[in-house]
């Protein structure tokens, strides 16, 4: 019978994120599978601009800040330099899909040996809940008090990972959420999927992970939990979309 | 070879493993020649999607450990300011070069040394220097890349290249010393990201949220600059001892300067030339010296002024008088001449 256990690739510290948070899951699925692929001691994480731009506290690796956006610019940097290490990115909307769309976009297109773990809670978290690109059509939030609408020219919810799949340097992009034990486990497996993709050098590797931000929705942790799967799952269809 | 040529491969000889660039003119033999030396020495070359990119690309490959460069021109720098605050705030390791053109905005891709304030001021957001080596000629240019490399490996800090776009264009013999003049050890990079094996994991960061760890941080900093400050200043001097009128000039319009003081010269009148070498740190002691006596210095920029606030805070009891021009617009010797000239009625 497995233990469960603290994955080494994770300190052993208390948590700072909202209660119902999406990070915490997150973080352990990441540690989890660079374990179980035996890469912790060559590993280099981005922690991206946002709730968890302090993921070196938690993780028990090498990790880099990045400005917001260029994660994947400074994974670029990192990888090219030492290709034998596992290299990998952790964002979230705003920053891969808004500011740094253009870094997103080339480093997916140069097909960069990398792995990106796109974390999609429909908001800005950290600067208190502002329209992301992700953002639901109707979604109240303090940049769209009337609730996001095409409209009024805030455009639509940007499907980044359909978009990334249609390029070359793409070999696996994938959509899962955190909101069931049968997520959770399907998430790990993409992530794990990602990483191996990578010591398998076979291109650039995107798994967008839908993930509850109940503080900035205003719901209680199970609500927020629902919301995912009752709407966000409209607008962006859990699966395998490419490899 | 051209300025901009010698500077690629002084690079390449000072063990740049890394270079991302973006076409922007006049520096655009810069990403050319790396294009093509590095493939051939197993080195890495990107052409980034955006200068904000390849100057984050060049923050990753110094996260790495790795001796890594950026070029750019005017424009193109000030989109590298953002870059250039995380490489200070996390001490990393860089060298980039401006091949300056004329502004502000677009300009257009004459000489120019307008970016002054931006190289020597910081830049971007935040309290930070850079140290900014300003060559007057394709041999120096190559001489300050190679030392470059050493001071930002051993200060932890982003290197300035302030050169021209008459640097960068312009061809002239050159050879290339086997090492930089730089003669302090350089250490291990052991904070680098080079995976946490047998050693507890490293982090790169400039964000300090807890109480009090920001502030000590840049004390921390404060320090470091002011060590810099205080032994790495570096000038030239040309004919300044016993001139009546010393002028000061740096990187392409030194040159310049120096043609204008041998004719003054030859009809007695005995100008001498004073140049920053690094225009971050200032040598305000040395020029200070060199003027001791004068009643009056000179300076010309291709500029509307900027290096001539650096002087006035050097000789604050002299005259400092300024000749400048901007927009693609370059003092001539006889402009030099004409206003030496016109100082010596004044006396």
């Amino acid at each position: 019978m497995k233990k469960f256990i603290r994955p080494q690739s994770l300190k052993d510290v208390d948590t700072h994120y909202c209660s119902g948070c999406g990070h915490g899951i997150l973080h352990r699925l990441v540690a989890e599978a660079i374990d179980e692929l035996g890469v912790r001691e060559k590993t280099v994480g981005i922690a991206p601009v946002g709730c968890a731009v302090v993921a070196y506290d938690y993780w028990n690796f090498d990790v880099s800040e990045a400005a917001h956006g260029r994660a994947l610019a400074v994974a670029t940097g990192i990888k090219r330099c030492l290709p034998d290490n596992i290299v990998f990115t952790y964002q979230g909307d705003g920053d891969l899909a808004s500011i740094g769309a253009a870094e997103t976009l080339h480093a997916a297109n140069r097909g960069e040996n990398l792995t990106c773990v796109f974390v999609n809670n429909a908001c800005y978290g950290m600067t208190g809940g502002q329209m992301a690109p992700t953002t639901l059509i109707g979604q109240k939030t303090t940049t769209t008090p009337l609730g996001r609408n095409p409209k009024f020219g805030e455009g639509w919810p940007l499907k980044i990972s359909e978009i990334l799949a249609l390029l070359n340097g793409v070999c696996f992009a994938a959509r899962t959420s955190l909101t069931s034990p049968k997520n959770v486990r399907e998430t790990y497996s993409c992530v794990k999927k990602a990483f191996s993709n990578q010591i398998e050098k076979k291109g650039f590797s995107i798994v967008e992970v839908l993930s509850p931000c109940p503080t900035i929705w205003q719901k209680t942790p199970v609500e927020a939990m629902k919301w995912i799967d009752e709407e966000m799952v409209k607008e962006f269809p859990l699966g395998v979309i490419k490899g | 070879m051209t300025g901009n040529e010698a500077m690629a491969e002084a690079a390449i000889k000072s063990g740049c493993v890394f270079y991302a660039g973006y076409p922007i003119t006049p520096q655009n033999e810069i990403p050319a020649y790396m294009a093509r030396r590095m493939k051939e020495e197993g080195r890495v070359f990107i052409q980034a999607e955006s200068e904000l990119a390849a100057i984050n690309m060049v923050f990753g490959a110094s996260a790495s450990g790795a001796r890594a460069m950026a070029s750019s021109s005017s424009p193109g720098i000030s989109l590298k300011q953002e870059g250039i605050s995380y490489l200070s705030g996390c001490q990393l390791p860089a060298l980039i070069i401006n091949v300056q053109r004329a502004g502000p905005g677009l300009g257009n891709i004459t000489s120019s040394q307008s970016d002054y304030f931006q190289a020597t001021r910081g830049g971007g957001h935040g309290d930070y220097f850079n140290i900014t080596l300003c060559p007057w000629s394709v041999d120096e240019a190559v001489e300050l890349v190679m030392l470059g490399f050493d001071l930002a490996d051993y200060y932890r800090n982003p290197i300035i290249i302030l050169a021209d776009a008459i640097i960068g264009q312009m061809m002239e013999p050159v050879s290339f010393p086997l090492k930089s003049g730089f003669n302090k050890k350089l250490s291990s990079k052991d904070w680098a990201l080079t995976g946490a094996k047998g050693r507890a994991p490293n982090s790169i960061q400039s964000l300090f949220l807890k109480e009090g760890v920001l502030y000590e941080h840049n004390e921390m900093l404060r320090k470091k600059w002011e060590k810099i400050r205080d032994s790495e200043q570096r000038y030239a001097l040309d004919k300044a001892e016993g001139a009546q009128i010393l002028i000061v000039a740096y990187g392409s319009q030194a040159r310049i300067t120096v043609e204008a003081i041998d004719l003054l010269r030859k009809k007695g009148v005995k100008a001498g030339l004073f140049r920053p070498i690094t225009a971050w740190p200032y040598p305000y002691q040395a020029l200070k010296e060199a003027a001791k006596g004068l009643k009056r210095v000179l300076v010309v920029e291709q500029s509307l002024g900027q290096m001539v606030e650096d002087v006035k805070l050097a000789l604050s009891d002299k005259e400092v008088h300024f000749l400048g021009k901007a927009g693609g617009g370059i003092p001539s010797v006889l402009e030099i001449i004409e206003t030496v000239n016109n100082l010596s009625f004044i006396s």
